[in-house]
């Protein structure tokens, strides 16, 4: 039997046990099982995918299920490489989620509908990708949409009121996204389905040449808005920076490492494979929106203070990097350059890979914090770097992957992104030389940014001194999730040293999306070089030249300096006693001039209210500072549409009186003005 | 073969060598040109070599309530811009290392050494710790478009980022340089240069005032052996950089064989080149006042553009 049949198999039984575990058993013994099933779902997923990456396929239609459509999977590279992904993910979160339930009260991420929810919401993650119908697909889009809504309200009753009502309203703002990102995808789905004249996807992709251009137009517009929003691509993210940051720690990591991978992987599988690319201006549509988000997004964190918030604007930031690299696909696939084309989507899926193993290692860390001190708030952290060391170690190393600098893993993905653009301008035409060089500046922009971003969120949040109680009494995460950070770290630096391992995969993914053209890049755990372009890296090698570099300047240190025991002295106070940790810089603080260069686009509000004494105006009794960062698409973009609906609403109360005449009168007159309309129209 | 094969190595070490060792000598000259040129007798070039020596001899301090980020920082920051050195063609094109020299590469190993001491200098809790990592990682994070575009347009001629490859390019084929789009990137270029290793008008090296900090801020909580690798680290970047600027701008000289006269040659040449540039650099400097740290960003925008009209002139220009 095939190998990703046994696993796909098995990834269903897990899940089905892990469920039952966790809505059945008493509290103690639940997060374990069902922890240790999920884990093993995960494992599952990740050999199944590494299987699809290693060059196997897999088929299955199984009608009798679900009738009438029933349940098609099929299961290619490219599926393939987001399964392995997802279940990485998922092996990791799950270890690690089982420490972090067992810190929690009867409500939120430990009880009962909690535990029994999250195995179908890892199940969902998984299978996703394996979907080779239009039903399957849209069946478990949409189990994956309302279990992780049901993980985010799990914390909705614990916690103090403003937590809770914050829970709520994330609550609200994801339910809504994520449905209108159904809709758009069912529409979309469904014109593409009719219009191909079946619903497998086999019978999709020999459809959609015939279907005329403005149809695959507008399926393509449809389903990639849809999958936009689920990458929280701006401007269709503000559930993103809502939900992600009220969800549970484990929640949080499966989301922001593996769902929105899912938005890429829906553009990628509908724009390439399915609908067989097309015209230019569909794939400026995805690159515009990356820029626009990978830019905003890194705003966004640079000023957020709140760590959990501050990631998941760095997830729209990367996911945006990621549409970059798959509009640049697109783009050069339009123009006839297969070579830069299917170098653009190797890089945009290495970035997802890359992204997936810091992010999820990112929101663990971050979610240890929240356990052991409650607090999110970087500028009342500080000081963990002593209290917490492995936790500060396992953040610092995904940190450096987040900056994109060697040796970390995410240099490699930007690397290759730069590259496929910087040879990208080989391609002919106006478009490439306006639009090439401003994408390397959104990228670089970003990469810049997303330094500062993770110096301040380490330096301020770990580093230095406590800045709140809490904070002072941090203690260091139980071993599961210490070892479920540990696996995430491990995946991180494999990523960061040997990228060229995946060299081979990423070329079968890139030809499972129809971009087949040779192999883009060949890699080995030495380097990797590109094809054709004279191009090569090794991280291996920059890695062990740093370290060379490091001891030999540590041996000449120590040889030369004449006294070696090192004296311990004060902090400089410039003579006025030691400063306290109120002195230190915080995150606000830290994010000012970045926030002051970015004014016009970031819009800060500010408020600064002096109250004078009583007697005289110039002697100041009490000054009131506040300043908010809001989101400010947000709040030009949906706020008035939210309050014109909210009117019409009110408005629309005044129809009913409560007159039950009045309401068999709306009857009648409905009645004959849709007679009407049908004779009109006949 | 064995001689030629020797070669390559020893120009790597050789260009690390003559970086470690020649990089206090550029600042120290830099210094006695400004000296010279207000009036002052100035201390003469060998000073920060002595004054290096004087800070490998104190005591080892540790602050308290720093940690590991603390310790390691400098070491990084030295590291970095070591391993930067032997990347760069320099002196030679035909090291064992210039197959590996990407020009990205070089520009995220540099940030690298950035990064450290930004976290250092939040390590320590101060405020002129956090003050300084926050307005370095600023600057920085706005000089990252200019130097990418500019790499980028440095790259369209050579049909790659490798930094060897676009140096012997500009060797053999002098009129790729005085090109438009070069010359615009490498002014692009040597913008962002002044604003990565601090100098005026970005910051001032010289000054401890706080309220025109930006790199001294942040390593204000340094002393001894730890300061002497901090300020060996600055004066190495700087030389590096303005190697680097030197090798694309002006590459003649640099060997392109592996030939022990040659990369001699390229050695003097890369040394007599950066003495140039830092002595300009010093001697426009007497002329230019600190800007405003909210002004810095117009100058990096002028740079960005720089760097942009540079990709497209290359683009249309040699383009059909």
């Amino acid at each position: 039997m095939n190998v990703i049949a046994t696993a796909t198999v098995t990834v269903a039984g897990l899940a089905a046990a892990a469920a039952l575990a966790g809505a059945a058993l008493p509290p103690r013994a639940r997060a374990v099982t069902a922890g240790v099933c999920t884990a093993a779902l995960g494992a599952a997923a990740l050999a199944a995918g590494t299987a699809a990456l290693g060059g196997r396929r897999w088929s299955a239609s199984l009608p009798g299920l679900l009738p009438p459509a029933g349940i098609h999977l099929a299961v290619d590279a490219l599926s393939g490489l987001f399964m392995a992904v997802g279940g990485a993910v998922v092996l990791a979160v799950a270890v690690y989620g089982i420490g972090y339930a067992a810190g929690h009260g009867p409500h939120g991420i430990a009880s009962r509908g909690a535990q029994a929810v999250l195995p179908v919401f890892a199940l969902a993650l998984v299978l996703v990708p394996a979907a080779a119908s239009v039903s399957t697909f849209l069946l478990l889009w949409e189990t994956m949409a309302l279990t992780s809504l049901l993980l985010v309200l799990a914390g909705h009753r614990a916690g103090s009121p403003a937590r809770q009502a914050a829970v709520r309203a994330a609550g609200i703002w994801y339910a809504a996204m994520t449905h209108l990102g159904f809709v758009l995808l069912l529409a979309g789905l469904a014109l593409f389905a009719a219009g191909a004249g079946g619903e497998t996807f086999a019978a999709l992709r020999a459809g959609a040449a015939g279907m005329p251009p403005l149809a695959r137009g507008a399926v393509f517009t449809l389903v990639a808005a849809a999958c936009a929003s689920k990458a929280g691509a701006v401007p269709l993210h503000p559930w993103l920076p809502r939900a992600h940051p009220e969800a549970p720690g484990n929640v949080s990591a499966l989301m922001s490492a593996a769902m929105v991978n899912l938005g890429v992987y829906g553009i990628v599988r509908t724009g390439f494979d399915l609908l067989g690319g097309g015209p230019r201006w569909w794939w400026l549509l995805v690159l515009g929106a990356g820029a626009l988000s990978a830019v905003y997004g890194v705003l966004q964190a640079a000023v957020a203070s709140d760590l959990k918030r501050l990631l998941s604007y760095s997830t729209s930031e990367n996911l945006g990097l990621a549409l970059v690299g798959v509009g640049a696909a697109g783009l050069f696939h339009a123009t006839g350059n297969r070579a830069a084309a299917s170098l653009a989507l190797a890089a945009a899926l290495l970035h997802i890979v890359n992204h997936a193993a810091f992010k999820a290692l990112l929101f663990c860390a971050a979610g240890s914090v929240l356990r052991a001190t409650g607090v999110r708030d970087l500028d009342r952290m500080g000081g963990l770097r002593a209290r917490m060391p492995a936790t500060t170690a396992f953040f610092a190393v995904a940190a450096l992957g987040a900056v994109a600098l060697p040796p970390g893993n995410g240099f490699f993905g930007e690397w290759l992104l730069l590259q496929s653009m910087i040879h990208g301008l080989a391609v002919p035409g106006v478009f490439t030389a306006i639009v090439l060089p401003l994408a390397v500046a959104v990228i670089a922009l970003s990469a810049g940014l997303a330094a500062a971003v993770f110096v301040k969120a380490l330096g301020v949040g770990f580093f230095a001194r406590p800045r709140s109680a809490p904070a002072a009494e941090a203690a260091e995460s139980p071993p599961t999730m210490l070892a479920g950070m540990g696996l995430l770290a491990a995946a991180c630096a494999a990523l960061a040293l040997v990228p060229g391992l995946l060299g081979d995969g990423l070329s079968r993914a890139v030809a499972a999306a129809g971009l087949a053209d040779g192999r883009p890049l060949t890699g080995g755990a030495l380097g990797v070089r590109l094809d054709r372009l004279a191009a090569s890296l090794s991280p291996l090698w920059v890695a062990c030249a740093l370290t060379a570099a490091l001891a030999a300047v540590s041996a000449l240190t120590r040889l030369t300096a004449r006294r070696r025991r090192r004296g311990n002295a004060r902090l400089w106070d410039c003579g006025g006693g030691a400063p306290t940790a109120r002195m230190s810089y915080t995150a606000t603080s830290f994010a000012e001039p970045l926030q002051r260069v970015f004014d016009d686009v970031l819009a800060p509000e500010q408020d600064v209210n002096v109250t004078p004494i009583s007697e005289s105006a110039y002697l100041v009794e009490r000054v009131r500072y506040q300043r908010r960062v809001p989101d400010r698409i947000e709040h030009r973009l949906y706020r008035p549409f939210l309050d014109t609906v909210t009117g019409l609403g009110r408005a629309s109360r005044r129809l009913a009186s409560g007159s039950v005449h009045l309401y068999l009168g709306y009857g009648f007159f409905g009645l004959v003005a849709l007679l009407l309309a049908l004779a009109v129209g006949a | 073969m064995n001689a030629a094969g020797a070669v390559g190595p020893a120009a790597v070490a050789a260009q690390v060598a003559a970086v470690v060792a020649g990089a206090p000598l550029l600042a120290g000259l830099m210094r006695q040109v400004r000296a010279r040129l207000e009036g002052r007798a100035g201390p003469g070039i060998a000073q920060p070599w002595r004054d290096l020596r004087k800070l490998m001899r104190k005591e080892p301090i540790t602050p308290v309530g720093t940690g590991p980020a603390f310790r390691t920082a400098p070491l990084l920051l030295v590291a970095s811009t070591a391993v930067v050195a032997a990347l760069m063609p320099l002196a030679s094109t035909a090291t064992p290392a210039g197959v590996r020299s990407d020009l990205i590469l070089v520009v995220a190993l540099l940030a690298l050494g950035t990064v450290a001491l930004a976290l250092a200098g939040l390590d320590t809790g101060t405020a002129f710790g956090g003050m300084g990592a926050s307005r370095e990682m600023t600057v920085a994070a706005l000089v990252e478009p200019t130097i990418l575009l500019a790499v980028f347009a440095l790259s369209i001629p050579a049909g790659s980022t490798n930094l060897a490859a676009i140096v012997s390019g500009g060797i053999h084929d002098s009129a790729r340089l005085a090109s438009p789009a070069g010359l615009l990137a490498t002014a692009a270029l040597a913008v962002a240069v002044l604003a990565e290793t601090g100098r005026l008008p970005v910051d001032n090296p010289a000054t401890h005032l706080e309220l025109t900090m930006v790199h001294e801020a942040m390593v204000l909580e340094y002393a001894g052996p730890d300061l002497a690798l901090v300020e060996l680290g600055a004066h190495m970047r700087l030389t590096v950089l303005l190697g680097l600027l030197a090798s694309l701008a002006a590459p003649w000289g640099i060997a392109t064989t592996a030939s022990a006269a040659a990369v001699a040659l390229g050695l003097v040449l890369f040394a007599v080149k950066v003495a140039l540039l830092g002595a300009a650099l010093a001697a426009a400097e007497v002329f230019w006042a600190k800007l405003r740290l909210f002004r810095i960003p117009e100058l990096l925008a002028g740079s960005f553009l720089l760097a942009l009209l540079a990709v497209t002139a290359s683009y249309f220009l040699t383009g059909e």
